[in-house]
């Protein structure tokens, strides 16, 4: 199997309409576990993991894995902040990435009913999942990246407006996935789920990276100031 | 007012006393309807599609001339298709000009911008949901048209209920390439016309009722066939 990390962005920009939305940025992605990326709105990391896994375009810089783009982009999935559902079924939902990469019919149901189970949505294979609920359909939109088996998932916001109990269940689903070694790179805003789940942080202002450190690292003992006063829930620009 | 009853009376006895000859002509509308419909949406359809999802260099022009092209005067395009089938005509050899091939031709030149344009705004709302989604999935272009069209093939229903009912209500176009000859090329536009020309109102608004009539069940058709409108669809 092709080794997709390290990952490593140099110099990496994106500008829309003559505006710099982030960059540049120098980053390398490797080892286990989940990468939380944390800032103030507008600090650029939605656009960072989009620019990341290839939906947005660099208008400078680059971004480099370990084995050829092509390849590369088969080893990726990314979850959006709200979900999309493909306008089918839970099962066809879950099958669409497989048959996509020419999975026989019979594998590909299989694994999206084994899915369903370990999502809590089995009995619910046949519902239409653009009716399901914010939580089961981010359950949905996660396994479905999950099924392909990526080596790095990209997560924007995924327990963003879900309840309590959603969010543990979306949190029990990441915690299995890294168990099966995948990569996770994860924007969010909930210090708390930062916390339990990621193993190095990003701390990113301005559309700028402005403090990488190990989780535990940057929660005691934040290097800058920004960082420290975003984590003491001041206001950061 | 009394061309309206005598009309529908006319209509009530025509279906009932089996009428050999309204029969026929219904049959032929259908035939040459539906098989127009059929060739037009393999066409139109996924050029929405593709329309949708591929940016190139005249797209917007593309979608235009398109969307113009829905007004088409059906009269021109009979005459056109006329000029190329006639045996003087580049097509001439092929000896179609007066058979329902003709005016199949005919109805699908017409109907395919109409379906084009109909599909292509609720296909263009849809790649706007999946855009994403798709590209990061690494979908292939041909995937992700076959996605749009199977994701909104309950949009994509009415448009081609549109191009039906442009197809089925045609008359200009098919009496210049069928010649409204009868046993062979008269459909029911053109024989409401033909009874209109010969002062036949009653009968003609009977023709015309069931035309009314034979749209409305095939549009109940095709909804039920396609399960629209019921509980949990789109």
């Amino acid at each position: 199997m092709s080794a997709l990390l390290p990952m490593r962005a140099t110099g990496a920009c994106v500008h829309r309409r003559g505006k710099r939305l982030i960059g540049p940025i120098d980053l390398v992605l490797d080892g286990q576990g989940i990468t939380a990326l944390i800032g103030p709105n507008g600090a650029g990391k939605s656009t960072l993991l989009k620019a990341l896994h290839g939906l947005e375009r660099l208008s400078a810089g680059r971004i480099e894995w370990a084995c050829p783009q092509a390849r590369a982009e088969q080893l990726q999935a990314f979850v959006f902040q709200t979900p999309v559902m493909l306008r089918r079924s839970v099962l066809d939902n879950l099958t669409y990435p497989l048959r996509l990469v020419r999975t026989p019919r019979a594998a590909a149901r299989a694994a999206a009913a084994e899915w369903c189970a370990r999502i809590g949505l089995e009995g619910m294979e046949a519902r239409l999942a653009t009716v399901l609920s914010g939580g089961e359909k981010q359950k949905l939109a996660l396994a479905r990246a999950l099924i392909t088996r990526p080596q790095v998932l990209f997560l924007d916001e995924p327990s963003a407006s879900l309840d309590g109990r959603a969010t543990r269940e979306i949190e029990a689903l990441l915690m299995l996935a890294t168990g099966a070694g995948t990569r996770i790179v994860m924007a969010t805003h909930d210090m708390g789920q930062a916390r339990r789940l990621a193993r190095e942080v990003v701390f990113m202002r301005s559309g700028e990276v402005h403090e990488i450190a190990a989780a535990a690292t940057f929660f005691d003992a934040p290097r800058t100031d920004a960082a420290r006063a975003f984590l003491a829930g001041d206001i950061v620009d | 007012m009394n061309d309206l009853w005598d009309g529908l009376i006319n209509a009530a006895w025509l279906v009932i006393s089996f009428d050999a000859d309204l029969y026929e002509i219904a049959a032929r509308s259908l035939r040459v309807t539906l098989a127009a419909l059929l060739i037009a949406s393999a066409i139109a359809l996924p050029l929405a599609a593709l329309l949708a999802v591929q940016r190139f260099r005249f797209r917007r022009a593309t979608i235009a001339v398109l969307n113009a092209l829905m007004g088409l005067p059906p009269v021109v395009v009979g005459l056109i298709v006329y000029v190329f089938l006639s045996r003087s005509g580049p097509f001439g050899v092929l000896g179609l000009l007066f058979t329902p091939t003709a005016m199949i031709i005919a109805q699908v030149i017409i109907i395919v911008p109409l379906i084009a344009s109909i599909a292509h705004q609720s296909l263009r709302e849809l790649w706007a949901e999946y855009h994403d989604l798709l590209i990061s999935m690494n979908a292939g272009r041909v995937q992700r048209i076959i996605t749009l069209l199977w994701d909104g093939r309950r949009a994509l229903l009415t448009a081609a209920l549109a191009g039906f009912g442009r197809g089925v209500g045609e008359v200009g176009a098919i009496m210049i390439v069928g010649g409204n000859i009868d046993h062979l090329t008269r459909v029911m536009t053109t024989a409401i016309a033909l009874e209109t020309g010969k002062g036949n109102f009653a009968l003609a608004l009977g023709l015309g009722f069931v035309l009314i009539a034979l749209s409305i069940m095939v549009n109940l058709a095709i909804h039920r066939l396609s399960q629209t409108e019921t509980e949990g669809r789109w």
